[in-house]
């Protein structure tokens, strides 16, 4: 299948990232003590590296390619004969109930298998299931591109954080509270951009989640700046003293309920009236208004839905952390989320679940990995564009199907 | 009678370019009425004013429904036109074409229905309700129109006359007391165009009124009732078919279009 | 009014250096319609390898002169290079796809040469020699304007009116101007595309790079996270004076560069960043066609 000219254009990009790389990877200098460190072995990992990048990319395009030329020449059906294995594991009753059943059994049983640390990671994992969750309706159902997720998240972790310092509210007074401030938030951020094309629309939403995260870091005697807020009191259950290890299986069970519940509310949004709404508007904006959808107002739902969900997790990170800070709120942490509704594949509900586990747990399990994290992250946002634009698994969206009589 | 469509000194400016020059037009209840003219001559620009993709520079657009009270829809937003009953159709397609048949019509239907947030995150009685209606009403539009039978379809897989058919099925999903057809038969064989003229009548008699752009003649002709013509952005003739087809200044018209053409 | 006066020729040097980004930007903007977000990225690298290139050969022993031509032309190269594989690899197969898939492989990138720098180079902050020295003939104006914010102001003009006549008077000016107006006929017409892109990227990269390695001497430190800001910077610029539009990138660049050297003297340092994004965030919102862009309307 792959051709010696295949193998000798594999060695000129090879040569090409060789050179390419060459003064990042292999030279390291201080300036000051004017050391230069020769690092020559990174030149053969590099070549390497990209010879076998390009053959298996180049496999992976011919493998395609002949399918399609097969496809044209009416060899092959059009449709995939077999329907891929994710799609039969959701589709089939018989095979994804039993395994349903036992992913549930799984996590309801989890904080007793594994030791409190492991509990830890699996809340933040869970946390950000939600966040993705969230922000599904936001960019993958909607459509829009909300690089600014995050300022969200810090409206509720800040809401709880400072409601608490100096109103003394307790974790479930505050957690409403924190979703609607945060849907409020996006309500106000959202009516003036909403109107903006989507590429800027992505822009501005940066712009915004900066800018909160300035204003937090810099407005000392609201938000006690850089230092941020410690000493939150993690849940109470019914006034209930309880040890650290009791309260942290104590939150693993809340973030379960949680799960659950967004997963019950996001499906039912994604299957009305709203949700086919949404789903039009990503289609295409002005036949939707040609329609009688009033489109702010519609995008302004999508934004404040997918904010709710960001405000209600912030609280419980809040929580959990016991301790808040404007570190925490970076643009990068809304590229992960970003990460997590791509890589799940936009508008799906159990790919954005699969994805968020795999690439928040993935990393704390493997710790040689660990420190590739962003490096793959990044990677991963421009592959799955590339070669898989529908997610590892392609919303299967409800469609409505009638019998024809 | 009372027009259910009036329009009058309708004007749009595009930058130092007038491409809407004092337009008046007026369509009666019950009426198909056909706006024709050269390429270029501003009518689809006349249909964006009249639906709120475009703000008119100047002008009165007035929509009476049959109980009276006449609304005035300069300057609404596309969906408030919507939402007040002129349903449209665009020149090049613009279904949804990933939604399935159905959906599409069942989109038309949002501006009619109330189910918000909370309706549907709860499903209650009066949502699911409201949901069957929904569906029970596209399907019936759907059966009427001939699409009965692809109802499950994704749009983008339906063939050309199909598509055009379906543009139209969502638009009377909405509703609308005035429906406006922009080149409803461009693409089509004599056999689907035929077909189109049937079902645009069957739409008349159930009590619309139509607003067309066409540039099949023979298709205006047998359909219209009444027909204004324009040319470079300026009403140039109004009247039956019979007295456009004998009209000097229309002739005029598309003849120095086919002269310059060839 | 020294102090004024101090204030404004810094406020021009941090025009100079967003100017030499915001042209990357707005150049990819008027051809292909992306926001380059790995663009910062671009200006990152080149600042780094003008700072490894411009280390080795003062090691080396090269004179002064030498060393300063070389690292600029190295930076230029590799930045260039960088600029080219990036487009190639994360934009190009993405020329049909939705408008966002471009977007988001553009932050994809963005994260990934961060991240490569970091993890290739370091996390810290490294010190960056002063390679422009300070000149006798600039002692009597020492107070206001520095020898580097000097070179950096004549640098910038020089390439300002390089590009401008390249962009005007060479078939591959004309075809670049061409291929922004309308991509399909440029094509229809002979122009290879896919080379004028090329060459936008290869540009603007460079012009990013020289921006990096002025900068980073000029300031003296450097880490693999100060193409974020600076970028994010840059494009406020290029949306101040109107995306798509060369003058309009220059412009806006000096604009803000004023801006931000005024409000931080007489203001305050704290929100310095806080005023650029809100600026960005409120032309998009009133005027998302900027100075000198035109407004487009979507055809229906």
């Amino acid at each position: 299948m792959i051709s010696l000219k295949d193998i000798g254009k594999a060695c000129i990009i090879a040569l090409w990232f060789v050179a390419l790389t060459f003064p990042l990877m292999v030279i390291k200098v201080n300036p000051i003590d004017r050391i230069i460190i020769w690092r020559w072995h990174n030149m053969l990992w590099v070549g390497l590296g990209s010879f076998l990048c390009y053959l298996a990319g180049r496999a992976w395009l011919m493998r395609r390619e002949i399918r399609l030329r097969r496809i044209r020449q009416g060899l092959e059906a059009e449709l995939p004969q077999r329907t891929p294995l994710s799609r039969r594991i959701i589709q089939d009753p018989v095979i994804h109930r039993p395994l349903l059943a036992a992913g549930a059994l799984f996590f309801l049983i989890f904080p007793l298998l594994f030791s409190t640390y492991q509990t830890n990671i699996m809340i933040t994992a869970l946390m950000y299931v939600v966040l993705g969750l969230g922000l599904n309706i936001v960019v993958g159902v909607a459509g829009l591109l909300d690089l600014g997720y995050v300022a969200f998240y810090a409206v509720g972790a800040y809401a709880y954080a400072l409601l608490n310092l100096h109103f003394g509210l307790g974790f479930w007074t505050v957690l409403p509270i924190g979703g609607l401030l945060a849907a409020t938030f996006g309500i106000l951020l959202g009516f003036p951009v909403l109107r903006l094309r989507g590429d800027y629309l992505a822009i501005v939403t940066l712009g915004f989640g900066e800018i909160i995260r300035l204003i937090l870091e810099n407005w000392n005697e609201f938000s006690h700046g850089p230092s941020g807020i410690s000493n939150i009191p993690r849940p109470g259950f019914f006034g209930i003293q309880m040890s650290l290890d009791h309260s942290i299986t104590y939150l693993y069970y809340l973030m379960i309920a949680m799960v659950v519940f967004t997963i019950f509310v996001v499906n039912r949004l994604q299957n009305s009236r709203i949700g086919r709404a949404w789903f039009a508007l990503r289609e295409d904006e002005i036949a939707c208004q040609a329609m009688g959808i009033d489109k702010t107002r519609t995008k302004l739902t999508a934004f404040a839905l997918g904010a709710f969900w960001a405000g209600m997790v912030g609280v419980i990170f809040a929580a959990k952390t016991t301790f808040v800070n404007p570190a925490s709120f970076t643009f990068l942490e809304s590229a992960i989320i970003l990460c997590i509704v791509v890589l799940g594949g936009m508008g799906s509900i159990v790919g954005v679940i699969i994805a968020a586990l795999v690439l928040i747990l993935l990393p704390e399990y493997l710790r040689a990995f660990s420190e590739y994290r962003m490096l793959v992250f990044g990677a991963v946002l421009v592959i799955m564009m590339v070669f898989r634009p529908q997610g590892i698994i392609a919303n299967i969206r409800k469609t409505y199907r009638i019998g024809i009589d | 009678m009372t027009p259910v469509l009036e329009v009058t000194g309708l004007t749009m400016d595009f930058g130092g370019i007038r491409a809407l020059d004092r337009l008046d037009l007026r369509v009666n209840p019950g009426e198909i009425v056909a706006l024709i003219g050269p390429n270029g001559a501003g009518k689809t620009t006349f249909f964006n004013c009249l639906t709120g993709l475009y703000r008119p520079t100047a002008g009165d657009l007035l929509l009476t429904p049959p109980d009276g009270g006449t609304r005035r829809l300069n300057g609404l937003k596309p969906n408030h036109v919507t939402m007040q009953g002129l349903a449209r159709t665009f020149q090049n397609i613009r279904l949804f074409p990933n939604m399935t048949v159905l959906e599409n019509v069942m989109i038309g239907r949002h501006c009619r229905t109330r189910a918000r947030v909370l309706g549907a995150i709860f499903r209650d009685r009066r949502t699911r309700q409201e949901e069957r209606e929904i569906v029970a009403l596209s399907v019936s539009i759907l059966k009427e129109l001939g699409l009965g039978d692809m109802i499950n379809e994704f749009a983008k897989n339906l063939p050309y006359g199909a598509q055009r058919r379906l543009e139209i099925a969502r638009a009377l999903a909405t509703d609308p007391l005035v429906l406006l057809l922009d080149e409803p038969a461009a693409g089509m064989n004599p056999q689907e165009t035929r077909e189109l003229d049937e079902l645009i009548r069957r739409i008349r008699d159930k009590g619309l009124s139509i607003l067309l752009i066409e540039h099949d003649m023979k298709l205006v002709m047998s359909l219209s009732d009444y027909i204004f013509v324009m040319d470079y952005g300026k009403k140039i003739a109004e009247g039956t078919p019979e007295e456009i087809r004998t009209n000097p200044a229309v002739i005029k018209a598309y003849l120095g279009e086919d002269m310059d053409d060839a | 009014m020294d102090y004024f006066v101090e204030l404004f020729f810094s406020g021009l040097t941090r025009g100079s250096i967003y100017a030499l980004i915001a042209l990357g930007y707005t150049m990819v903007y008027g051809i292909i319609g992306l926001i380059n977000f790995a663009h910062g990225e671009i200006y990152m690298i080149g600042a780094f390898t003008a700072l490894i290139v411009s280390t080795v050969l003062s090691i080396f022993g090269f004179p002064l002169p030498a060393i300063i031509i070389l690292t600029a032309l190295a930076a230029a190269i590799w930045a260039s290079a960088y600029g080219y594989t990036v487009e190639k690899l994360a934009y190009r197969p993405l020329r049909n796809a939705p408008r966002l898939s471009p977007l988001i492989s553009a932050i994809g990138m963005s994260m990934f040469l961060q991240n490569y720098v970091l993890l290739a180079q370091t996390p810290d902050f490294l010190p960056f020699p002063a390679l422009i020295p300070d000149f006798d003939f600039m002692e009597p104006y020492a107070g206001f304007i520095g020898s580097s914010d000097m070179v950096i102001l004549v640098t910038t003009t020089v390439i300002m009116i390089l590009l401008t006549l390249l962009i005007k008077f060479t078939r591959t000016g004309k075809a670049m101007r061409a291929t922004a107006q309308d991509r399909k006929m440029a094509m229809l017409v002979g122009i290879n595309v896919d080379h004028v892109i090329s060459v936008t990227f290869i540009i603007g990269s460079a012009l990013a790079a020289i921006g990096g390695m002025l900068i980073a001497s000029h300031i003296g430190q450097i880490n693999f996270y100060i193409g974020f800001i600076a970028g994010i910077k840059a494009f406020t610029a290029a949306v101040l004076g109107g995306i798509g539009s060369i003058p309009g990138a220059v412009l806006g660049s000096f604009i803000l560069g004023l801006t931000e050297s005024f409000a931080t003297g007489y203001v305050s340092s704290d929100y310095e960043d806080v005023f650029a994004f809100s600026l960005l965030v409120l032309i998009l919102i009133f005027r998302p066609s900027g100075l000198l862009g035109k407004a487009t309307i979507e055809k229906v």
